[in-house]
């Protein structure tokens, strides 16, 4: 049997999502790998322009779901319709860019035709058996090599940056429509909302020092604080310090906070965990501080020390100051 | 309200990991458990909705015999009831065996609201909810944020967690299922006088023919994915190790961001 990989795709104000692009990416590949055919496919209402820049890819066919009742993202607009879609056509594998939206209903959408579930893959290769996937496990701690061992289809979610979204093989495909009435929206949206702070902007900063849950404690943050303000730097932090209440959520930085870009970024008491990454990433410099050698932060990181933060931050905060005095 | 809470017991994030003899998982002896974060927050807010409409809460979790720890727990925190489904053919599921056999349990008692958390720092699926809602027939929202009751219980405001910062608030009918997201409480820690009273509430042991459940469908024979091996990424890329003690180490690392990284 020869794969057809469906590639379902998200989108905001007539644009396609960026991890979007990488899942198309992704997609292509997966159907050369396996030597099939790659399809996309949209939901929306008023979704032409999203379907026209899909027409621009290299795909066997841009599928569209075009109603009210998908005017709004739910659930039950998108698990409706797909499930239809996938007992329709049968494709082997579904592949999603792995988004908030995408993950809250592609378990469902895998429950609801009976499917198999894989989320947050990182790779794929073949071997003799088929496809062994790659995806992390504790926290990216360590990478799990994975099989799909169920019924068709399999649901794939591919985390950010895996693939790049301009890798994408243009071309030119054609529009088919997709029955849409199977739409069962299952949720009133009342509004969107900014999550509570005092704003603070941290991709203006050039130098963020970020703390983690490493810290134990928030009364232990005066170290931080010495340290940021010896380099003149912002306070970042990550979500667990921020959820126990030690800083405010504007200093939250990740896939749920912001996304910055600063020339050098040090990271204490931090694990590394791929939300926290991809708000960082696009940092030039990463210093580490953490006490397992084996932190997943240290792959990303430019230099690292290894040890307790609560002795290594005052030393280097003192190294600092003097090496700012020496410079005079 | 009458609402159940999965619960699932994972390493302590703090723990070292050793990959187990077999390749396929970490070593679990002498390997501390905990509950999972996001599910402490969900017990929470369970604890607290029912607080506000004189309900119950009962916790479920799936996994071996350590797993009646996070259990008490639970009650030591104030939920009313425990169902350990204890049944060795519940091991080794994936979300989509392990949802189906949480569904199958709460379905044979009938609850008003299930509350999930967001994702195991586990396995990470970030899945398990949304499969319990499907078999239930019920909607559901991921990476919960708030819920409000709304009149007469029927509905809730709820407020989820979207990329960079938004949130969208939405309105969803009951029952539901909502996957709690850490952050949006600030859970309790148990008093010595719930501790006590822990020991007397019930733990009730669920198998997999009390439910119903074909051992085809649950556990390792109902997954649909198969982990062949975990091992911790390749070392010898990324950082550069800076030894020595903390003041030699800082200035060695001063000295390479002003003269090599360039960025003092
Ligand atoms: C949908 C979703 C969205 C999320 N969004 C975000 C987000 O936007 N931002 C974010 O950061 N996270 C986010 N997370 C959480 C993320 O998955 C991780 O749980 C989180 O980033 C871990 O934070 P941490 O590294 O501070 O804590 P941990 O993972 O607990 O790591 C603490 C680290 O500190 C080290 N340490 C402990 N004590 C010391 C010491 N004395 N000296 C030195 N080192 C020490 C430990 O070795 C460990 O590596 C999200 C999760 C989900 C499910
Ligand atoms: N074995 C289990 N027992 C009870 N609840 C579980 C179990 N596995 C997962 N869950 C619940 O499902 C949520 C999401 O888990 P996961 O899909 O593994 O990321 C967890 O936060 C728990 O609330």
């Amino acid at each position: 049997m020869s794969a057809k990989v469906w590639i379902v795709v998200q989108h905001r104000e007539g644009h396609l999502h960026r991890m979007s692009r990488e899942a198309i990416a992704g997609g292509q590949q997966l159907a050369s790998l396996l030597g099939g055919t790659a399809e996309a496919v949209v939901l929306g209402h008023g979704v032409g322009p999203v379907a026209e820049e899909l027409g621009g890819y290299d795909l066997a066919a841009v599928h569209v779901a075009d109603a009210e009742a998908l005017a709004d993202y739910t659930p039950g607009g998108y698990v409706g319709v797909l499930a239809a879609a996938l007992k329709d056509h049968a494709p082997t594998h579904v592949v999603l860019a792995h988004s908030y939206q995408n993950i809250e209903y592609m378990a469902r959408l895998a429950q609801a035709v009976g499917g198999s579930l894989l989320p947050e893959a990182t790779g794929f290769e073949t071997d003799e058996e088929g496809v062994v996937w790659r995806r992390p496990v504790l926290g990216g701690k360590l990478q799990a090599r994975v099989r799909a061992v169920g019924p068709a289809p399999l649901l794939v979610s591919f985390q950010s940056g895996v693939f790049g979204g301009s890798d994408a093989a243009t071309g030119n495909a054609p529009r088919v429509e997709l029955d849409a009435s199977a739409a069962a929206p299952d949720r009133e949206i009342l509004g969107v909302e900014e999550v509570a702070g005092e704003h603070v902007d941290l991709s203006a900063a050039e130098i963020v020092v970020a703390v983690g849950r490493g810290i134990g404690d928030g009364d232990k943050l005066k170290i931080i604080e010495a340290l940021a303000e010896s380099l003149g730097a912002e306070i970042g932090a990550s979500r667990p310090v921020i959820d126990n209440g030690w800083l405010p959520r504007d200093r939250q930085i990740g896939s749920s906070g912001q996304t910055i870009a600063p020339k050098l970024y040090i990271a204490i008491g931090i694990s590394g965990a791929i939300q926290h990454l991809v708000g960082m990433k696009g940092a030039s410099t990463v210093v580490a501080v953490n006490k397992d050698a084996e932190a997943p932060i240290f792959g990303v990181a430019d230099y690292g020390i290894v040890g307790d933060l609560h002795e290594i931050v005052p030393a280097l905060t003192e190294a600092i100051r003097e090496a700012k005095a020496a410079a005079g | 309200m009458k609402i159940a809470v999965c619960v699932k017991q994972v390493p302590d994030t703090e723990a070292r990991l050793r990959v187990a003899g077999d390749g396929r998982w970490v070593d679990e002896e002498n390997l501390p458990f905990v509950i999972n974060e996001s599910d402490e927050y969900a017990l929470e807010e369970a604890l607290q909705i029912a607080e506000r409409t004189v309900g119950e809460v009962v916790v479920l979790s799936i996994g071996p015999a350590r797993v009646r720890e996070a259990l008490r727990k639970c009650l030591a925190l104030g939920a009313h009831r425990a169902m350990h489904l204890s049944d060795e053919a519940f091991a080794g599921g994936d979300a989509m065996a392990t949802g189906r056999a949480l569904a199958a349990a709460i379905a044979r008692e009938g609850f008003d609201l299930v509350l999930t958390g967001s994702q195991s720092d586990d396995v990470g699926s970030g899945s398990t909810g949304s499969i319990v809602a499907g078999h239930l027939g019920w909607p559901h929202a991921w990476l919960v944020m708030g819920v409000e009751l709304e009149e007469g219980n029927s509905s809730a405001k709820v407020t989820r967690e979207m990329e960079s910062g938004m949130n969208e608030v939405l309105r969803i009918q009951l029952p539901a299922v909502l996957e709690i997201q850490a952050g949006l409480n600030h859970p309790r820690y148990a008093s010595l006088k719930g501790i006590m009273q822990a020991k007397k509430k019930e733990m009730a042991e669920v198998s997999a023919a009390d439910l119903g459940l074909d051992g085809a469908a649950i556990g390792a024979s109902g997954a649909t994915v198969e982990i062949l091996s975990v091992a911790f990424p390749e070392s010898g890329e990324g950082a550069r190790i800076i030894e020595g003690d903390a003041s030699s180490a800082a200035q060695e690392l001063v000295d390479r961001l002003q003269k090599e990284a360039r960025v003092l």
